[in-house]
């Protein structure tokens, strides 16, 4: 086989699991925007927010150490104990929804019935907010996160391909899990949704506010379980990325990441959202396999919008996303 | 009655706000604590600070004056940074540490303008070493194409002085920053003989999968990484992921701090970085701190960057910018010094050996000169590795000089070139 074929099929199954990592930030917006039309712009912060407060738990970090030193000038830092990994994301989920909680209460509350673009407004202004408190809260050193998730090459695909092709492939074992722990978070969802009272509740909030609250289903109650649910996803993001290169204040620019692949996927369909973060994914890795000579490389950033734009050219709601008809 | 009140209330703020003029030497920093790349710009800011309040403290200020220090924050966004320079520009400010490559192109100008002296340490503008050109900006003690030509050098000792039919990666932030060293390093792939392959990352640089399969493919002898903030524990990550030989991959001096490396943990032993001066705490200098500013707890931000690598460089910038006030007062026999006084103490900066241990940093940083040809200092740099065990950089070579000569041709080239395109005719300043 051409070596250009192998690498070519390397870069692909690269760029797959690529796009998984994509698609699990693309999901916390994917479930915002669909049970309450907000594209929620802190998704990519609150992803860091989560990521933080998981480290900050796992090293008995005392929050807001440095703003309680600074007022009674005691040096604060550690509880001096460590959280054991499975207590410290229980822990965190429990946070995560204890935002959601004030968010519902001191934001969506006061604007039911506004425009959805004020809306996104109070989510920008979110994002500034969470990143700051984030700041205070853990501080804005460089975090090493480690769930103990594999990382590195696997050898059982280096192994498994040097056999049948004579060319071993790389595969982040880190980004194998991710796609394992991206189906079980879609399966999740889908059996919260189909078979749950308060998934079918959620369905028909996103179906219609209108009829939805004449039958009695409590808006604000949906809306604190949506942002716990994106929380929680968010979470999962923090996780994979923070694994990959610590936990730092970029991590909140990973939501760049997702628009395009929500641009494609469309806003409002889980299936979209896995299936637009691979389509991104291995794009932009077949595309700067083959550009990269001729352009030089850093081609993924602008590729991933270009490609997006193509596809709003031809289907404007996206692969999966609701067509929308509006008569005059 | 009520518009005296007011009248006193109005008074009294006038006074908190204005600033201070008289009597204080005044030292602004450009930081950047908040944002995506503030976990290299905290430890930056920590040192500078604590090294200046360290002044006050010990020694009453520089020649009985003062210092007065002000932070203007960010976010390491070019835009922020002009506004700041703005909101200071009439503050007298004695020294503008943009810390920034971006910031630095757009304030070069405005402070050749305005008459305000700049120092980029190890970052901006290469060309700037030309002060014929370049009158107000100085990047002692090291450049970046002075970076990349110490690198190869460091490899030609490597390789018993030849590097004849190697193939080097640099792996760079795809940005000014980042493609500085793309003219030197294929200067002396010409001279040397080795092939070099270009790979840019954009930024921030979360995502190298592409990058990393390619370097998996091509299989370079070394990689030089030009990166910043999250892109550097990425590469060094994905490094270790395709099992990449750690001792063969450097990094310029932004490329090699703590920041850069824990993250990756046990898999970033043996990663190497340039040094452009010492690194630990194993100087007298931080018995001083200790005393005169941790223990009172006047240290700057939390106080736990305290002796790490960008804390260093922050103290070192603090350091060289006293010690050019007092060659400036010297010179001009007055301990209030000006903007532009502080620029003749900048053009006129000596540091020896003896100053450096004098100063409690002993072998910290190299002996250098400045004069008018000459605003970047000695060029020199050392090599650091990682050890991931110990969680510590250890120096493993002297310091290694620049190709100079060649570099001082790329900066006549570039530093006329920019003369040619602003109509200025290159001249000392007296």
């Amino acid at each position: 086989m051409p070596d250009t074929l192998l690498f070519a099929m390397e870069a692909t199954l690269n760029g797959l699991t690529a796009g998984v990592m994509y698609a699990l930030v693309a999901l916390g917006f994917v479930l915002i925007f669909k049970a309450s039309g907000i594209f929620n712009f802190a998704q990519g912060v609150m992803a860091l927010f989560a990521a933080l407060t998981l480290v900050g738990f796992q090293s008995g970090q005392i929050p807001f150490s440095h703003l309680i030193n600074a007022m009674f000038g005691t040096r604060l830092h550690h509880f001096g104990w460590n959280m054991p990994t499975l207590l410290a994301i229980p822990a965190t989920v429990a946070v995560m929804i204890l935002l959601a909680i004030l968010v519902e209460r001191f934001i969506l509350k006061h604007l039911i019935n506004q425009e959805p673009i004020i809306l996104f407004m109070a989510t920008i202004g979110l994002a500034y907010f969470l990143e700051g408190v984030g700041d205070i809260m853990w501080g804005a050193e460089v975090k090493a996160l480690d769930v103990g998730l594999p990382k590195g090459m696997s050898d059982t695909v280096d192994e498994l391909t040097f056999n049948w092709f004579g060319y071993g492939f790389f595969i982040d074992r880190l980004e194998l899990w991710a796609a394992g722990i991206a189906a079980i978070l879609v399966a999740s969802l889908t059996i919260f949704s189909q078979y749950t009272k308060q998934g079918r509740a959620l369905r028909a909030v996103a179906d219609d506010h209108q009829a939805a609250l004449s039958v009695g289903i409590s808006l604000r109650f949906i809306w604190v379980l949506t942002w716990s649910i994106a929380g929680i996803v968010a979470l999962v993001a923090g996780i994979m990325w923070g694994s990959k290169s610590g936990v730092q204040f970029s991590l909140s620019l990973i939501a760049l990441k997702a628009l395009p692949v929500l641009i494609l996927g469309g806003f409002t369909s889980i299936p979209g959202a896995i299936v637009g973060g691979l389509i991104i994914g291995v794009g932009e890795k077949l595309f700067d396999f083959f550009m990269q000579p001729i352009v030089g490389g850093a081609t993924e950033n602008w590729f991933a919008y270009m490609l997006a734009l193509v596809f709003l050219l031809f289907r404007p709601q996206g692969l999966f996303g609701e067509k929308i008809i509006e008569r005059v | 009655m009520k518009m005296t009140k007011l009248a006193a209330t109005v008074a009294a703020t006038m006074m908190v706000s204005a600033p201070v003029l008289a009597d204080t030497l005044h030292f602004p920093n450009l930081s950047y604590r908040t944002g995506p790349f503030a976990a290299g710009g905290i430890p930056f800011a920590d040192g500078y600070a604590d090294y200046l309040t360290l002044i006050n403290e010990r020694d009453g200020g520089i020649g009985g004056v003062p210092i007065r220090y002000t932070e203007c924050e960010t976010a390491y966004n070019t835009e922020r940074g002009v506004e700041c320079y703005q909101s200071i520009r009439g503050d007298s400010p004695l020294v503008i540490q943009p810390l920034s490559t971006g910031i630095t192109y757009q304030l070069i100008p405005r402070t050749m303008e305005d008459g305000i002296p700049m120092h980029t340490m190890g970052y901006g503008r290469t060309s700037a070493v030309n002060g014929e050109v370049f009158n107000w900006t100085f990047n002692y003690p090291a450049n970046y194409w002075d970076g990349a030509s110490v690198i190869i050098n460091y490899l030609l000792e490597e390789n018993e002085g030849s590097l004849e039919g190697k193939k080097i990666a640099l792996l760079y932030h795809n940005s000014a920053y980042g493609r500085e060293p793309i003219p030197t390093l294929t200067r002396l792939s010409e001279r040397h003989g080795y092939e070099l392959l270009t790979i840019g990352v954009d930024s921030p640089g979360q995502e190298q999968g592409s990058q990393w399969l390619q370097i998996r493919r091509e299989r370079p002898d070394y990689v030089v990484m030009w990166g910043w903030g999250v892109m550097n524990p990425t590469a060094i990550q994905e490094a270790a992921n395709i099992r990449f030989p750690m001792e063969n991959f450097i990094g310029v001096w932004w490329s090699g701090s703590q920041q850069d490396v824990l993250p990756v943990g046990a898999g970033a032993h043996g990663y190497k970085a340039l040094a452009m001066h010492g690194t630990g705490m194993d100087y007298p200098i931080y018995d001083d701190l200790q005393k005169y500013v941790i223990e009172p707890g006047l240290y700057a931000g939390t106080g736990d960057e305290v002796g790490t690598v960008l804390y260093s460089r922050g103290m070192y910038a603090a350091m060289l910018a006293v010690e050019a006030a007092k060659v400036a007062q010297d010179i001009h026999g007055v301990a209030n010094i000006t903007p532009a006084m502080m620029r003749d103490g900048m053009a006129n900066l000596v540091i020896t050996e003896e100053l450096m241990a004098e100063l409690g940093l002993p072998n910290f940083g190299p002996a250098f000169s400045v004069a008018c040809d000459n605003h970047g200092g000695s060029g020199e740099a050392m090599i650091q590795q990682w050890d991931a065990n110990a969680q510590e950089w250890n120096l493993i070579t002297d310091w290694i000089a620049p190709d100079r000569e060649m570099i001082m041709e790329m900066v006549m080239d570039d530093s006329l070139a920019f003369a040619a395109e602003n109509d200025m005719t290159p001249a000392c300043l007296n």
